[in-house]
């Protein structure tokens, strides 16, 4: 055995190779969990095919003591347990470092390097010895991987267990069959190899007021909280799980004690087109409402998104974003839709975009969603991601103030309007350029014909070109108006930094770890992440004080900085692209080298 | 529709509602579309049914797509919401709506393109959710607004102003409304204002989806020779298979009960529709044996009207998803937000 030659605590990388469908997925989800009950700051990413069962599938572990969780991309084990792409998965360990291999049968030469240690495991024999039913020999395997990394890794097997009794709490049985292939494992490593390797965990107290959550539980969970009782939606990955939270949320808290009515309807559509449709009447009749979707959901739903624009009807749209065009990687993360939702629909239309970087703003931001469609009476769209929203990431708990009650916006009621001598419309508008509305069943005085036609400032249909721009040149002012209110960037400054780094939405992590890291490449940079649309005057100044901006995103055609040029007046050779866009969550290595790439090492800098 | 504007005076004699209203106020802004469309007498008759059963106007949600036939909500009750929507999608938004607040009266209005052939994946969706609506198509064959291209209703045989027939089967609303389970089917001729006033009200007072099927000729575009939705076609070939009668009071029709060739049926709001010609062979709630006369009928060249098919015993939208009586939109937020202390309980299973 190699001898330790360095102990590296709580910083580290494990890659798990697997077969999807054969249920590693929980032993994964299982050392995830555990390491962060040991109050360690870890990530989790399931890199996972668009498929049920065969095709290969990965778990990236991260643990970092000082909270840097983006993909390493430098890895320090492998769990292979996946003879297709063995090879590949070999090629990835760093030099000096472990490979788990199944050493059921012995591994092809060509596998071999002579660079990294190899850890055999005679994981299928040991399952076999164990386990009759062959469904339970295969799903046994993993927690048995899973038991021999625990030793390798030390991770606190009081934890394991208790995380097993709670989950199997109802089934004895299961508990049993876990615990004893986690000994498998287990034992095994202990008996011939030296635990722990040179990389393994130690307690900390990072977590304490910390959760493990997805981005779409989260953004369910807003719905919820956000008083939402009408989705519409078609199913869609990697948005799927969004409305299936919602909907076991909603059977939670949404039975009514006295009636045992349901405060909430939840419609599976045809397609996104009637999702958007309903979304629409629901708000048009005054519920607060959303759909869930995914890129081409968007595409979809496009021509309705412009009726809603133009007509003024509260929306929302919460977008989980895939990798595009077309069906793309639909399970592959990007941030391909951001133009194509400023913009949705065809003529002129602008709408407001929030961008939430983790599932704790994505509970916020999908409340905010709500607020800002009802006062702007509009459509929101939440861009959120299958990074974002499929893995589970360490957060903040979630807060939540019982003060606070819904920004209906401007919606007239029987009293006002009562008082009204007649009810137009289109105008009144207040300092946000927004014009009161009202429901229908609320009093005839109130009533008129919503369309997504011609009309003037009074609701009324026209061809006349003053009386139409006059409503769209409105509808820009409101629109503008809106910036005021999305969230504002989050902006770090170092200290005279001449170039700034500026990012948005689950890029978050990787980008402050480059920030942190690219000091000792000579380089200081500030940081901005942008959190809404329209941009607001902070976005604008950052970009302008700093010589030279490096916009990461994670898109091929640089759709944030196009949306930065368009929109801001800052000048174009102020903004340059680091991207990455091949369906993997962000690495910090992904924008350190995009940035020296384009100002080379530390002697070429020229903005220190 | 009139074609000149009307003087805003109320004659003193005009009668009145049991809200007190004249068909006065059912009435809506003046109609643009060509003089003669069938559209219009649609109009007089929603106008009619809804005075007669004495909707509250601002009750009242007007929701059409688009087309010739969308545009009409302007034309009747102005004191009520309406919405024209986009093309075809018209029951998507209204579903959402009636989801939202089922407390209103939704009538929907469609026309054959924006109903079976843009939006008829909705069409045929709402109908399977049983949306508690009044779906009316007013049927030309023809798409007017566009200028006479053929609509997906158009008959085999059936020719274009031009003299060129249509090879295409069609889509039968009717026939695919029995096939998807509708739960109340119904076809009239815009030039029937006698028969089509009753059903608009028995349509109203449906449990769920009511889809009216109205052949409305297309004056313009689609009432030549040679055309299967022409008045003259329409008037030559209609049969009435079923004559019905509408009772919104149960109790003034019991004398009737029990008369042959009558059948009632009970409607889920205690109203009463009463079948008062009805062929021997003709039953109004089985739907294979309403299917079968169909195909043979129509299979004559027949255009058979009347309200064709009815079943109450199928819940609504809100009934199959368990939602309160009363509007969504007005649960209070109270009893929509779990509150602080629960989320500090539901993060317990995130740890």
């Amino acid at each position: 055995m190699h001898q330790l030659l360095r102990t590296r605590i709580n910083d580290f990388a494990v890659k798990l190779a697997n077969v999807n469908g054969t249920g590693s997925a929980s032993a994964n989800g299982l050392l995830m969990q555990a390491i962060f009950r040991m109050g360690i700051p870890v990530s989790g990413k399931n890199l996972f095919p668009s498929n049920i069962q065969g095709l290969p599938t990965w778990y990236e572990i991260r643990v970092n003591k000082d909270g840097h969780t983006a993909r390493a991309l430098d890895y320090d084990l492998i769990v292979a347990m996946n003879s297709q792409t063995y090879a590949r998965d070999v090629r990835e360990v760093r030099e000096g470092g472990y490979i788990l291999y199944d050493s059921s049968w012995p591994l092809d030469k060509s596998l071999i390097r002579d660079d990294v240690t190899y850890l055999g495991v005679p994981l299928a024999q040991l399952c076999n010895d164990h386990f009759k039913d062959p469904r339970e020999r295969i799903l046994m395997k993993n927690i048995a991987y899973a038991g021999a990394m625990i030793a390798w890794l030390d991770v606190d097997m009081e934890i394991v267990t208790q995380l097993l009794d709670e989950k199997f709490s109802s089934k004895k049985a299961l508990r049993e069959s876990n615990l004893t292939a986690l000994s498998l494992g287990y034992d095994y490593a202990k008996q011939h190899f030296q635990c722990p390797l040179p990389f393994s965990l130690e307690k900390m107290d990072a977590n304490a007021d910390k959760i493990l959550i997805d981005g779409n539980t989260a953004t369910a969970l807003g719905c919820v909280y956000a008083g939402a009782t009408v989705a519409a939606w078609y199913p869609i990955t990697p948005s799927t799980s969004v409305m299936d939270a919602f909907t076991s949320f909603c059977a939670q808290y949404r039975k009514d004690p006295e009636t045992g009515k349901n405060n909430c309807l939840i419609i599976q559509a045809e397609d996104e087109l009637s999702a958007i449709g309903m979304v629409i009447g629901a708000s048009w009749t005054g519920a607060r409402s959303f759909t869930s979707t995914s890129g081409p959901g968007i595409s979809l739903m496009g021509e309705l998104l412009g009726l809603a624009y133009y007509a003024e009807i509260p929306t929302v749209v919460v977008d989980i974003q895939r990798v595009g065009p077309s069906t793309g990687m639909p399970t592959r993360t990007q941030q391909g839709d951001i133009l194509a939702c400023a913009y949705a629909s065809h003529g002129d239309t602008k709408h407001i975009l929030l961008f939430p970087s983790n599932p704790a703003e994505c509970f916020e931001f999908a409340v905010k969603s709500f607020d800002l469609a009802e006062r702007f009476q509009t459509p929101v769209f939440m861009l959120s991601d299958l990074d974002i929203g499929m893995n589970d990431w360490v957060v903040p708990q979630l807060q939540w103030d019982d003060a606070y009650r819904p920004d209906r916006g401007r919606v007239l009621d029987l009293e006002q309007i009562e008082k009204l001598s007649k009810f137009l419309r289109y105008s009144n508008e207040d300092e946000n350029h927004v014009a009161a509305r009202t429901l229908p069943g609320v009093n005839s005085k109130g009533a008129f014909f919503t369309r997504g036609s011609g009309h003037n400032k009074f609701g009324g249909y026209t061809e006349v070109p003053d009386e139409y721009q006059e409503v769209v040149e409105r509808l820009l002012r409101k629109h503008k108006a809106s910036a005021k209110f999305v969230p504002a960037p989050i902006i770090i400054k170092t200290k005279s930094a001449r170039i700034g780094i500026v990012t948005l939405g689950g890029c978050d992590p990787a980008v402050r770890e480059a920030i942190e890291l690219l000091p000792q490449r000579g380089i200081d940079a500030d940081f901005m992440r942008i959190r809404g649309f329209p941009f607001g005057e902070e976005v604008e100044a950052f970009l302008n004080d700093h010589d030279v901006n490096f916009i990461v995103e994670q898109n091929r055609d640089a759709q944030l900085r196009s949306l930065l040029v368009l929109e801001t007046g800052v000048a174009k050779d102020k903004l340059r692209s680091v991207l990455a866009f091949g369906g993997f969550p962000l690495s910090a290595k992904n924008v350190i080298d995009g940035v020296l790439e384009q100002i080379g090492e530390p002697t070429h800098a020229v903005h220190r | 529709m009139p074609s000149i504007a009307k003087p805003v005076a109320v004659h003193p004699s005009l009668h009145k509602n049991e809200l007190g209203l004249t068909i006065r106020d059912y009435e809506g802004a003046m109609s643009t579309l060509c003089a003669g469309c069938g559209h219009d007498s649609v109009t007089a008759a929603i106008t009619r049914a809804l005075w007669e059963l004495s909707t509250p106007p601002h009750m009242l949600a007007k929701m059409s797509g688009i087309g010739c036939s969308s545009k009409t909500p302007t034309y009747f009750v102005s004191g009520a919401h309406g919405f024209n929507s986009a093309h075809g999608r018209m029951a998507a938004i209204a579903t959402g709506a009636n989801a939202a607040n089922r407390e209103l009266t939704y009538i929907g209005i469609s026309g054959d393109g924006d109903s079976l052939s843009i939006g008829l994946g909705h069409l045929c969706h709402a109908i399977r959710r049983n949306v508690k609506i009044l779906y009316i198509i007013e049927n030309n064959g023809v798409y007017g607004l566009t200028k006479g291209q053929f609509s997906a209703s158009a008959d085999v045989g059936s020719k274009s102003k031009r003299g060129e027939p249509n090879r295409m089967a069609p889509i039968d609303p009717v026939a695919l409304g029995l096939s998807l389970g509708a739960t109340f089917i119904a076809r009239s001729f815009s030039g029937d204002k006698e028969q089509l006033v009753p059903i608009l009200k028995a349509a109203l007072a449906h449990r769920g989806f009511a889809i009216v099927d109205v052949i409305s000729p297309c004056v313009t575009f689609n009432d030549h020779a040679g055309s299967t939705k022409s008045y003259l076609y329409t008037r030559k070939h209609a049969r009435p298979v079923t004559e019905s009668d509408f009772v919104p009071h149960a109790d003034e029709i019991l004398a009737t009960i029990g008369q042959t060739g009558t059948t009632t049926v009970t409607m889920h709001d205690g109203s009463v529709v009463r079948f008062t010609g009805v062929p021997k062979d003709y039953d109004p709630t089985n739907r294979q044996r309403v299917t079968s006369y169909l195909q043979e009928h129509q299979g004559q060249g027949e255009v058979v009207t009347g309200l064709l098919y009815i079943d109450e015993s199928v819940p609504d939208l809100h009934e199959m998803s368990k939602s309160p009586e009363g509007a969504l939109s007005k649960v209070p937020y109270e009893k929509l937000c779990p509150g602080a202390a629960e989320l500090a309980k539901l993060q317990e299973e995130y740890r």
